[in-house]
């Protein structure tokens, strides 16, 4: 049997909440599978960048409950490499706002150790702070 | 004179890394003025389509550059120099940004309605770039110590090349930082991974995530030669040196592998031997150094 | 004789009230219409805003303290009629405007984290230990715009990411601590204790010390003046009212 996937008024409006966020036209993604092929912290990743294209495209808000995006390092190799020039930075940190835009912080500086606080350069707490809080 | 933005961790724990900047500058026959009551550039670049107050803060070093010249403190100079690779990326980033959105500069204008309207004309640059400018035949000259022997890999890291808009050099096979280390006089040795993401601000949470990359990135200029290995960037520096701690405790057989600033080597190739600054790594270059005959005299 | 027990801030107050009701309604001029938490009020127009809240009928509790401008209880928050500005005093000290829309804060919630002064190395990361939401800042101004007191508040923090204790101590110097900046700042950062930490790091660890000071304490614990204070000890309270006199009316300034 084939499994049926439902778009609904739901669906669809999550991916058009995404795609004005980036400002990237989410659709044009073919799933070609360069960025997940470009990505150096892929193995780390629950769902690949590509899997996070397709996950938006159909609308799934579950994607927002993965971890890629979390671990996405801002690198910009699926960037300058998508042959359809879409920016998945950018679908990441729309993502990401989503949820740091409803006060729900990823890391929570208060609790990083103070030594290791101590042996951080400043702009790895600012970019840090910048990426994971709201 | 050439306004020049540090950044927060060039003053603080890699001021070693602007110090012998400005000394090799000036060598160069360029004098890099700090920008005055400049503020952090908040790295990284936000990169959401309705987000403007994450581009007031470089916006406003922007404007500092123009009001330099508005003020007479120098003349018709529009470039900025920053040192950092994320700091240039965020700078050049915010000004593209509002240069192909006016109405959103109208805006920021307005929400920093105490400084003067940023125009537009600053051109920002990373350091290299500057150096490119200048020549590397002029830099070659410049040299009193070439580093002859020392086997160099260069790393680029990532936001110096990408996306496009920012790029430096060409993003998959760039070739700067090896000019400029054939001027110095060293053997260039490349690495595949030399503009692979060090984990950038993963180093905060997941250290584990940056310590294979590190692990990756080092092994692999080792297996292709080098000996040491530069960066432009703070944060690289420290995902590639001081996280090697942790490398080790992942993979116990791991060499300590050098990692320079590259204006350090400038400053030894230069014989500027009191700005080199080798007693700050965190990864001991000396012994290397004494090795190929290039120690310095005194204190670094 | 037991001594009877002072309310010191019911003598303040009554002390406040000729202002407020030493003249007689009819014989005032200028009025003004402000809105206190939301409710009308027509007040005399040269009262400042404790006086207006006070002439209004309210008994301040909290928000109010030396009245003189320095211990950064009452501030307030207003609007200007017809502005979409959100300005920031201290109620002591700010004269009403007609128009004027305005509400107190009496407290801003922060917690000062825990430190030794003596044990803390003096270096650029320190700051960030205990305050790592300094790194949230994002320049947008908005402590420097509510500071009662016109500081360059945003300066100082962005000094903090520099490392740069002198450039804290000297921004901040004038702060009150009324909490304005943190209740504002969109990064949820609290200006004013990162700011005091800074103060006694750089008093203890980086401002020159003074040589005139610290040899006139070791005179002191050594006893020089022990003769002295016995004698000033010993002095009743007539013949300690009558040094005090013959001293203020000399020309020696000390």
């Amino acid at each position: 049997m084939i499994p049926k996937i439902v778009l609904t008024s739901g669906h669809v409006d999550f991916l058009k909440k995404v795609s004005e966020l980036s400002g990237q036209v989410v659709t044009q993604c073919d799933q070609c599978g360069t960025c997940s092929a470009s990505c150096p912290m892929v193995d780390g990743m629950d769902i690949t960048p590509a899997q996070m294209m397709r996950l938006v495209q159909l609308g799934r808000r579950e994607v927002l409950e993965s971890k890629a995006m979390w671990i996405c390092a801002s690198c910009f190799a699926c960037t300058v490499r998508c042959p359809r020039g879409l920016d998945l930075s950018k679908v990441a940190e729309a993502l990401r706002q989503i949820q740091l835009r409803q006060a729900i912080d990823h890391i929570d500086i208060k609790s990083i150790p103070k030594d290791e606080i101590e042996r951080l350069p400043q702009i790895a707490l600012v970019s840090g702070c910048r990426k994971f809080t709201g | 004179m050439i306004p020049y933005f540090p950044g927060c961790t060039l003053k603080t724990k890699a001021d070693f890394f602007e110090t012998s900047a400005l000394r090799v500058a000036r060598c160069l026959g360029t004098e890099l003025i700090e920008l005055p009551r400049w503020n952090c550039c908040g790295t990284v670049t936000s990169l959401t389509s309705d987000d403007l107050i994450h581009h007031v803060a470089p916006l406003r070093d922007l404007i500092r550059v123009e009001d330099m010249n508005t003020s007479g403190e120098i003349y018709q100079e529009y470039r900025l120099v920053a040192l950092c690779s994320m700091c240039f990326h965020v700078l050049k980033r915010a000004h593209l940004r509002v240069m192909q959105n006016p109405g959103e500069l109208e805006k920021i204008n307005n929400l920093m309605y105490l400084e003067s309207d940023y125009q537009g004309k600053v051109s920002v640059l990373h350091f290299l770039e500057l150096l490119r400018d200048i020549g590397f035949p002029k830099i070659q000259r410049t040299v009193k110590r070439p580093l002859a022997g020392l086997r160099v890999s260069p790393y680029y890291g990532c936001l110096l090349l990408r996306p496009k808009e920012v790029a430096i050099d060409d993003p998959e096979d760039p070739a700067i930082l090896s000019h400029l280390l054939e001027a110095l006089g060293a053997e260039v040795i490349n690495n595949p991974f030399k503009t692979r993401c060090c984990g950038s601000y993963q180093t905060v949470c997941d250290k584990a995530a940056v310590a294979e990359l590190t692990f990756d990135i080092l092994s692999r200029a080792r297996q292709e030669g080098a000996e040491c290995v530069i960066t432009s960037c703070p944060l690289c520096m420290f995902n590639l040196a001081d996280r090697q701690k942790e490398v080790r405790e992942k993979h116990p057989e791991f060499e300590p592998m050098p990692v320079l600033y590259f204006t350090q080597l400038m400053a030894l190739a230069f014989g500027l031997d009191d700005v080199c600054g080798f007693d700050q790594n965190a990864v001991d270059a000396r012994p290397l150094l004494q090795e190929k005959g290039l120690s310095t005299r005194g204190a670094s | 004789m037991k001594k009877k027990k002072i309310d010191v801030m019911e003598r303040v107050r009554e002390a406040s009230k000729a202002v407020i009701t030493g003249v007689d309604d009819k014989d005032i001029e200028h009025w003004v219409d402000i809105h206190i938490m939301g409710k009308a009020y027509q007040v005399p127009a040269d009262l400042t805003i404790m006086q207006a809240i006070e002439y209004a009928g309210y008994r301040l509790m909290r928000s109010c303290g030396c009245r003189a401008g320095f211990c950064g209880a009452c501030s307030t928050i207003f609007r200007r009629k017809g502005e979409y500005k959100l300005q920031g005093a201290m109620a002591c000290q700010t004269r009403v405007e007609d128009g004027m829309m305005l509400v107190q804060i009496p407290f801003s919630p922060a917690e000062k984290p825990l430190y030794d002064i003596r044990e803390e190395k003096y270096e650029s990361s320190v700051l960030l230990k205990y305050f790592p939401d300094v790194a949230r800042c994002v320049s947008c101004n908005t402590c420097t715009k509510s500071c009662p007191q016109n500081l360059q508040v945003m300066d100082y923090v962005q000094a903090a990411l520099k490392g740069d204790f002198r450039g804290i101590a000297e921004g901040s110097f004038e702060c009150i601590q009324c909490g304005l900046c943190a209740i504002r700042c969109p990064a949820e950062i609290v200006q004013y204790h990162m700011a005091q930490f800074a103060r006694r790091m750089y008093g203890r660890h980086g401002s020159p010390r003074d040589k005139n000071v610290e040899s006139r304490v070791g005179e002191i614990e050594k006893g020089k003046f022990n003769d002295e204070f016995d004698r000033v000890m010993g002095l009743s309270e007539a013949e300690l009212k009558d040094v005090y006199t013959k001293q203020q009316n000399t020309r020696e300034v000390y």
